[in-house]
This record gives C-alpha cells, sequence and structure tokens, in this order.
C-alpha cells in the first residue's frame, strides 16, 4: 500500500511521450509540483512534466543538478545501463524493439523456429502421456 | 564564378540614376573610342540587307485551315525504382496470379518494369515482367552474379505475331496445338537464368523455402508498422 519509487533526485525514469520517448534519464532537480529537470549522457539537460515519465525502480547517488560529467561517472559506478537491461521490465522493451525491427525473412524463420520447438514439445508431452497411461 | 560586376550607374529611385550624364561619357570610355577612331566616333558600313527571296505560291492548299498540333519533344524514361529494389532484391508481388509470391528481382527493362524469376522451380513464377507499382521490396538480397540477363528485353516479351492461315476447317485446330506449348527456346532460358540462382539460394539456409512459401498477413501484422 505504501509507495516505494519515488520522484526524487537521482530517480531514473523512462520517458513514455514526446519527442524523448523511450530514452532512460536521471531526474536531476525538481522544479515544482509538476516539473522536474532531467538528464541523460545523450540528451540536453531539460524540464519535463512528471506525467511524462514513468518511474522506474532504480536511484542513483548524485548531488542536486550534477554537472554532466559527474552524471556520466555516477551512472557508470552504479551500472544503470546493465541494471535496466537485466531487469524484466528492460528486458521485455529490448524484445519488444527486436521484434519490431524484424524483416520478412527474419519473420518467416522465426515461424519455422515456433513450428520446430511446437512439434519437440508435442512429441515430448505425447511420451509423458503414454508413460501415465501404461 | 565571379562576382556579378557592379553596375556602372546604379539607379538611386526608379528614372534617377547616381552618376550624371558627362561622367557617363567618362565612365564608358567614349573619349577613349573617339581618340582612337581620330575625333570622330567609328561608324560601320551599313549592312545590306540580305536579299529577299520571293516565295512561290503553293499551287494547292487545303481548303480549310488546318491547325498544326504542337510538337511534343518528350523523350520518356525508364520508372525511376525505389531504393529499397535493387537486383538481388527478393519482391512480394501484391497482384495477378502470383500474389504473395516471393520473387527474385533481375533487372530493370528499358520500358521501365522489372524483370522477374521465381525462380521456376522454387515457386513456379517464370521470366517475367512485374510493375513496380504491384511490388514490396523486402530488405533481403541474393546474390545475382552469377547470372547473365543482358538477353532480356521487353521484345522478348512481347506477343509473337501469328501467321495468318487460308482456310477455315483448319484454323482451329492448328491455332490450338500451337498456343499451348511454350517454345523450348523459352525453357532453356529459364533454366539457364535459374542454375546459379539456385546455388545461390543454397548458400544460405531455409532461402529457398523462404521463396517457395507465399505472404499473407497474419492476425496482429500492421503493415505500416512492418519492416519488410
Amino acid at each position: 500500500m505504501t509507495f516505494k519509487r519515488f520522484a526524487e533526485i537521482g530517480r531514473v525514469a523512462l520517458v513514455n511521450y514526446g519527442e524523448d520517448y523511450g530514452k532512460l534519464v536521471v531526474i536531476v532537480d525538481i522544479v515544482d509540483q509538476n516539473r522536474a529537470l532531467v538528464d541523460s549522457p545523450d540528451m540536453v539537460r531539460s524540464q519535463i512534466n512528471f506525467k511524462r515519465l514513468s518511474l522506474t525502480d532504480i536511484k542513483i547517488d548524485i548531488k542536486r543538478v550534477p554537472k554532466k560529467k559527474a552524471l556520466v561517472a555516477a551512472m557508470e559506478a552504479a551500472d544503470v545501463k546493465g541494471k535496466w537491461e537485466k531487469s524484466s521490465w528492460g528486458r521485455k522493451l529490448i524484445v519488444q524493439k527486436r521484434r519490431a525491427s524484424l524483416n520478412d525473412f527474419d519473420r518467416f524463420k522465426l515461424m519455422l523456429a515456433k513450428i520446430k520447438k511446437a512439434g519437440v514439445v508435442r512429441q515430448e508431452l505425447a511420451k509423458l502421456k503414454k508413460e501415465t497411461a501404461s | 564564378m565571379a562576382p556579378k560586376q557592379k553596375a556602372r550607374n546604379p539607379e538611386l529611385i526608379p528614372g534617377v540614376g547616381k552618376v550624371s550624364r558627362s561622367k557617363m561619357y567618362h565612365k564608358r570610355g567614349l573619349w577613349a573610342i573617339k581618340a582612337k577612331n581620330g575625333g570622330k566616333f567609328p561608324v560601320h558600313a551599313k549592312q545590306e540587307a540580305a536579299a529577299v527571296v520571293e516565295e512561290k505560291q503553293p499551287k494547292f492548299y487545303p481548303a480549310d485551315d488546318v491547325k498544326k498540333p504542337l510538337s511534343n519533344k518528350r523523350k520518356p524514361k525508364p520508372t525511376k525504382l525505389r531504393a529499397s529494389v535493387t537486383p538481388g532484391t527478393v519482391l512480394i508481388i501484391l497482384t495477378g496470379r502470383f500474389k504473395g509470391k516471393r520473387v527474385v528481382f533481375l533487372k530493370q527493362l528499358t520500358s521501365g518494369l522489372l524483370l522477374i524469376t521465381g525462380p521456376y522451380k522454387v515457386n513456379g513464377v517464370p521470366l517475367r515482367r512485374v510493375n513496380q507499382a504491384y511490388v514490396i521490396g523486402t530488405s533481403t538480397k541474393v546474390d545475382i552474379s552469377g547470372v547473365d540477363v543482358s538477353k532480356f528485353d521487353d521484345k522478348y516479351f512481347g506477343k509473337q505475331v501469328e501467321k495468318k492461315k487460308k482456310g477455315e476447317t483448319e484454323f482451329f485446330e492448328a491455332e490450338k496445338q500451337e498456343k499451348n506449348t511454350l517454345p523450348a527456346e523459352k525453357k532453356d532460358d529459364q533454366k539457364a537464368v535459374d542454375a546459379p540462382l539456385l546455388k545461390a539460394l543454397e548458400s544460405v539456409p531455409d532461402l529457398k523455402a523462404y521463396l517457395g512459401a507465399r505472404f499473407s498477413l497474419k492476425a496482429g501484422l500492421k503493415p505500416h508498422e512492418l519492416v519488410f
């Protein structure tokens, strides 16, 4: 019932609307009730509405409004990228991206692989059924 | 290119130049031209006007004035190929009896149509012409360096002119026999083009099966979001 993810300085968030859609950013300062100052190694520091952010579990240790170098260093130290890519949310996004970028030939190969896998599963299931029946 | 030369007498206001008449005289160097010519401005002898050849009135002319159509010197070019369509690309045909078939693109003919082949053994599509508009270019490429397509042009695919036969009773029977079979020459051409292609296909796993299968939209696929 209590909140676990807070919009605080150092919180890593995912932008879910607008130009920077899909980017992982760090909240670097709070402007007011609705907006935060947000920064990332590959973007210019800018303000963004909280409604456009989805907070993640990851938090890094930074002082209020760090210099870009300090921010990058802190992100490396906390291994934000690694943690994100290991998290189930991060993995899901990576898979979604991969699926969207599949070529027509890739989709065909995927279909063949699915059929093969289903065939193997069905064989094993049939074997198990036989064992329990006998 | 050299920068535009400054106008000798720039217009300050419409009708009013910057430089006065006397200054302009000096600027244009008329004094120098006159000096060269010994005090007077050089005069050229009048050129005799070219003798006017009297045109004879034509004997006959049409009763009504017929309007001459405007001349058209336009030379049509073969259609511009989309960036995704290059020789060796796998194309998906969208219309006609081969709709959905995945096919190899060989070259663009002078008429602008695309020359394609199945290969015939793989999916039943022979050497054929197809319009670029009815085709999706995928990003899958096949190596067609071993294929010689220089002998194919639009004439090869044109309708063969049939010799007129005299004698009505023989007409129908003979026609039927001629139309049904494809000349052996074309079958050999097909084999010649397909042989190196099939070898290239074997080198990539699943590519032959891919070309043998038809494309179709399944549930959940959104064409505007698909990457081909």
